[in-house]
């Protein structure tokens, strides 16, 4: 039964979407889906796949579900009452509805009962349909530990009887905020794993663009426009980033070829569209500095530019480290550095931070400092292709002061 | 990933229930067993007797040792065990929390060891 499960990688999660919505649980629905497939297996080698299998799951769901809380009503009486209200329901509605059901979803699993870290946790593994072993090997805890966090955030998604829909307009920016966030944070955790790097992380940043597609067909709204393009143009240069042994290779020193020409295109298309409503926000500014990234030539005064605005729109340390190692590339490494410096407070246990320094140091000749710059950063970094990057530059330093 | 689900209660508790209570427990149970085998997620699930029919074993220097009662004395007994196949972790989680003896007894969920998994 190859073929069902081939149906169940693509169409699981969508199923799962309507059957939170249909029977108003997450686990009643996570049984009904089970129940369904398991149907499936039996019935269809002899009845023949049918024509639209998503429905068929579906229905059969909700019956399965219905019979379910039926049998149980025996011992509770609560639940013959609720099989009797879910039979009542007309039909579950034709099909076009499905990725609203996604989207309702995502809108269920970041909702403010539930708790930032556990939002992350439950959009993967609800909406995007990976196990728990997995989310806890991609953020390097322990599966009971991410247990726990989702059976709490359906406890209180039960608890607080949380609506299971899209927000009314009045609410829809502060909760999409919400969305974005956990969506972008499913993508930078892909992107830039901070220990460590595998296929299920690299799978993280394909999930986070496939969900900012989701969501920007459903909710075309400038700032999920903006998210796109901002992840797509950073993920287009993911072959070129980094080495055979996962080290990371400068922007200067990229393989241009390996850049992907259709993500860069996409991710144009999407800030395009976001920059027609006349306004542009963090993501945007961000996706406009990674859109000139990817250009032959890079502007570094129009990066620099960028930057002055990202400042002011959302400030942050990391912007200005990153503002600092633009104007040393428009001004020199001195002005980088004088910037640098300014920052040493904030970012002291950052590494890049330490290695952007080392970095301007080896520029200005000043061997000695920039060895310590590394050796710190080197002391204050877990992830391994990091390491060997700064093991490398720091090697490299004796035979640069040659 | 299959999961054994170990079912722990206080057997002086356990003995102590009205003979009513207990039917419906053991009524239940058979129900959940049935439920369970329906979805495709039991493999296998089992009550065990009480601990003073227990014996345990040990082979220390090629002798064999074997005493009467359980290995150690816990305040929960061990009195019973479901081995399941669940997509992950919450789902044998989803599973444990309706067994019927969670409502009595505390259920440990433990993940089986993959073999051609850890060694892939």
């Amino acid at each position: 039964m190859t073929d069902l499960d081939e149906l169940y990688r693509t169409e699981s999660r969508r199923v799962l979407a309507t059957l939170v919505r249909l029977l108003g649980d997450f686990d009643l629905a996570e049984e009904a889906l089970q129940d369904a497939f398991v149907a499936a297996a039996s019935q269809w080698p002899r009845s023949g796949v049918p024509a639209n299998p998503r429905a068929w799951l579906v229905s059969a769901g909700r019956f399965k579900a219905i019979d379910r809380l039926r049998r149980r009503a025996r011992f509770d009486a609560v639940l013959g009452d609720l099989a009797a209200l879910l039979s009542e329901h007309p039909e579950p509605p034709p099909d076009d509805s499905v990725e609203d059901d996604r989207l309702r979803l995502v809108f269920t699993c970041c909702h403010p009962v539930v708790p930032p870290d556990a939002q992350v946790a439950m959009t993967l593994r609800e909406v995007c349909g990976l196990t728990t072993e997995e989310i806890a090997h991609a953020y390097l805890t322990t599966p009971p530990t991410v247990a726990q966090r989702i059976v709490r955030a359906k406890a209180r998604i039960r608890a607080e009887r949380v609506p299971y829909q899209v927000p009314p307009l009045d609410e829809l920016p502060s909760r999409l905020a919400a969305v974005l966030r956990v969506v972008y944070l499913v993508f930078t955790e892909g992107y830039a794993p901070a220990s460590g790097a595998d296929v299920v992380r690299a799978g993280l940043a394909d999930e986070a663009i496939r969900l900012g597609r989701v969501l920007s067909t459903l909710l075309p709204e400038p700032e999920v426009f903006e998210l796109l393009a901002l992840m797509l143009l950073q993920d287009s240069r993911r072959s070129a980033r980094t080495s055979a042994d996962g080290s990371p290779i400068l922007l200067a020193d990229q393989d241009r070829s390996l850049w992907d020409r259709s993500r860069i295109a996409e991710g144009a298309e999407a800030l395009a569209r976001a920059a027609a409503s006349g306004r542009i926000g963090p993501y945007g500014l961000q996706a406009a500095i990674a859109a000139e990234h990817v250009k032959d030539r890079t502007d570094w005064p129009r990066i620099v530019a960028l930057y002055d605005r990202l400042t002011e729109a959302d400030p942050s340390p990391v912007v200005a480290l990153n503002r600092a190692v633009a104007v040393a590339m428009r001004d020199g490494p001195a002005a980088g550095l004088e910037l640098v410096d300014a920052l040493s407070g904030e970012l002291s246990t950052y590494h890049l931070a330490h290695a952007a320094r080392a970095d301007l140091l080896r520029q200005l000749g000043r061997i000695a400092e920039a060895r310590e710059a590394y050796e710190r950063a080197l002391a204050l970094t877990q992830h391994e292709p990091d390491r060997r990057f700064l093991e490398r530059r720091l090697s490299s330093l004796s035979t640069d002061s040659a | 990933m299959k999961y054994v689900c170990l079912i722990y209660g206080v057997e002086e508790q356990l003995n102590a229930m009205p003979q009513d209570d207990l039917d419906r427990l053991i009524e239940e149970t058979a129900a959940s067993d049935e439920e369970l085998r329906a979805s495709g997620h039991l493999i296998l699930g089992e009550a065990l007797e009480h601990v003073h029919a227990a014996m345990t074993v040990r082979v220390r220097d090629g002798k064999l040792s074997a005493t009467t009662g359980p290995f150690a004395e816990t305040v929960e007994q061990l009195g019973g065990f479901v081995l399941i196949e669940a997509r992950d972790l919450n789902e044998a989680v989803r599973i444990a929390g309706r067994l019927p003896s969670a409502r009595v007894g505390s259920v440990e969920v433990r993940p089986v060891i993959d073999l051609a998994r850890e060694h892939s």
